[in-house]
């Protein structure tokens, strides 16, 4: 077991400087102009947990998560709740984030699905085990810029996929599609994100072995 | 950390209707359960979630309420602190963190039922039409012949059975279909414990599997 503290949520405008706490958090790769702007604003919030940072983060994602839900069948006033739910939990998990493993889009989403199956579906979510990423190495500017880039490219691909295999991933996402009608995803890059996770994933059993 | 060999895999089917969320609960638990154990799902699962991403990146956005920002400000403001981050990784026994959270603890916990020849189960409590159970086989004893209306998902945490499609051992998934029809046999050695999901009652081809299908619960 390992703990770190979470710091609790407050509102003073910390200004934007990115503290690094311990010394051992990454920083926003400042050389990058790839880096999506939106895992930019959720790195600097992670560190200052300033409220007007929050702010550009709810004003871009929240209409977008309402949208998913409402998209998912749920009614607006249902999709409002759950959106101020799932946006107050950005901020109380931000901690949690690690760029090196997704995309603030992903990251979001995964909070706003698991929030669904939660408040609309009834039903217990069980979730793999953790791994400690992040704290045992901390992720290079490289690696974020490379979830980054393949994020972006994976958007690229998903618009540009003809409609009807668009059409079948949405609803596989939006909860159209039970498992048994759900098919192979084809045409996406997801072969390359998966490479890029994988090695992570070895990289960081080896130094908890190291250790 | 635990290394296992696994050959026999989640289908991208399934890992997609979880990471969709649309998967019933008893499946979920095994998907969690085996990615606990298996790096190879968890990268394929990241990158299913990285697609949930680009979906809510290009979807039109809705209108929220005018005052939703510091609506949700206040929840946070009035939310309890929160506990200090905890991981919850490697479960000292064989079931892994998602499993042990169901049985609240290791195969000490479990309360086994017998199903008659040396052959037990526990059924965990899941929402939706799927069900999940715990099964127990004793080295060198065979599971009831058996075929599938729906789709069942067995994973072995202890053990390893052999069947007429391979052999299965620790973190390994077989996925029963319609057209599966098969008789798990236990290898000699360890008594095989399985995790098992299905969504339909199987059916039993011997008169005696049969009539014990009823004490099977499923
Ligand atoms: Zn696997």
């Amino acid at each position: 077991m390992t703990t770190v503290g979470t710091p609790k949520p407050s509102l003073h405008l910390a200004g934007t400087v990115l503290a690094m706490r311990d010394g051992k958090n990454s920083v926003v790769p400042e050389t990058s102009k790839n880096l999506d702007p939106w895992t930019k604003c959720l790195i600097e919030f992670k560190h200052s947990q300033d409220a007007e940072k929050f702010a550009e983060l709810f004003a871009h994602f929240a209409p977008r998560v309402k949208a998913f839900l409402m998209k998912s069948g749920a009614s607006a006033t249902l999709a409002e709740e759950t959106t101020q739910e799932a946006l107050a939990t950005v901020w109380q998990k931000a901690e949690m984030f690690d760029p090196a493993r997704a995309s603030a889009s992903t990251w979001i989403f995964t909070i706003v699905r698991n929030k669904q199956i939660d408040a609309i579906r009834k039903q217990r979510r069980p979730e793999p085990e953790d791994l400690p990423w992040g704290s045992e190495a901390p992720p290079s500017s490289e690696e974020i810029l490379v979830v980054s880039d393949e994020q972006a490219n994976l958007r690229r691909c998903l618009d540009e996929l003809p409609d009807s295999q668009r059409q079948m991933i949405e609803q596989a996402y939006f909860g159209d599609l039970s498992h048994y009608e759900i098919a192979e995803l084809t045409g996406l890059p997801l072969g390359t994100i998966k490479s890029r996770i994988r090695l992570g994933l070895e990289r960081l059993r080896y130094e908890l072995k190291k250790n | 950390m635990e290394e296992l060999s696994l050959k026999h895999h989640l289908p991208d089917a399934i890992l997609t209707a979880y990471a969709g969320g649309t998967l019933p609960e008893a499946f979920s638990l095994v998907v969690a359960t085996h990615v606990s154990l298996c790096d190879e799902c968890r990268a394929a699962l990241a990158s299913l979630d990285a697609v949930g991403g680009a979906l809510l990146e290009d979807i039109p956005k809705a209108d929220v309420d005018e005052n939703a920002l510091a609506a949700t400000m206040a929840r946070i403001m009035a939310a309890p602190p929160q506990p200090p981050r905890t991981f919850r990784t490697q479960a000292a026994s064989i079931f892994p963190a998602p499993l042990a959270e169901y049985v609240k603890g290791g195969p000490e916990k479990v309360r086994w039922r017998g199903v008659g020849a040396g052959v037990k189960q526990a059924i965990l409590p899941c929402a939706g039409d799927a069900t999940a159970r715990l099964l127990y086989i004793p080295a060198g004893a065979a599971m009831p012949d058996h075929s599938h209306r729906g789709l069942e998902l067995t994973m072995v945490l202890q053990g390893a059975f052999s069947d007429e499609v391979d052999r299965f051992a620790r973190g390994d998934v077989e996925v029963g279909t319609e057209d599966l029809s098969h008789t798990p046999v236990a290898e000699a050695g360890e008594d095989c414990i399985c995790l098992a999901a299905t969504d339909a009652p199987l059916k039993f081809k011997r008169l005696l599997p049969r009539l014990a299908q009823p004490f099977f619960g499923i």
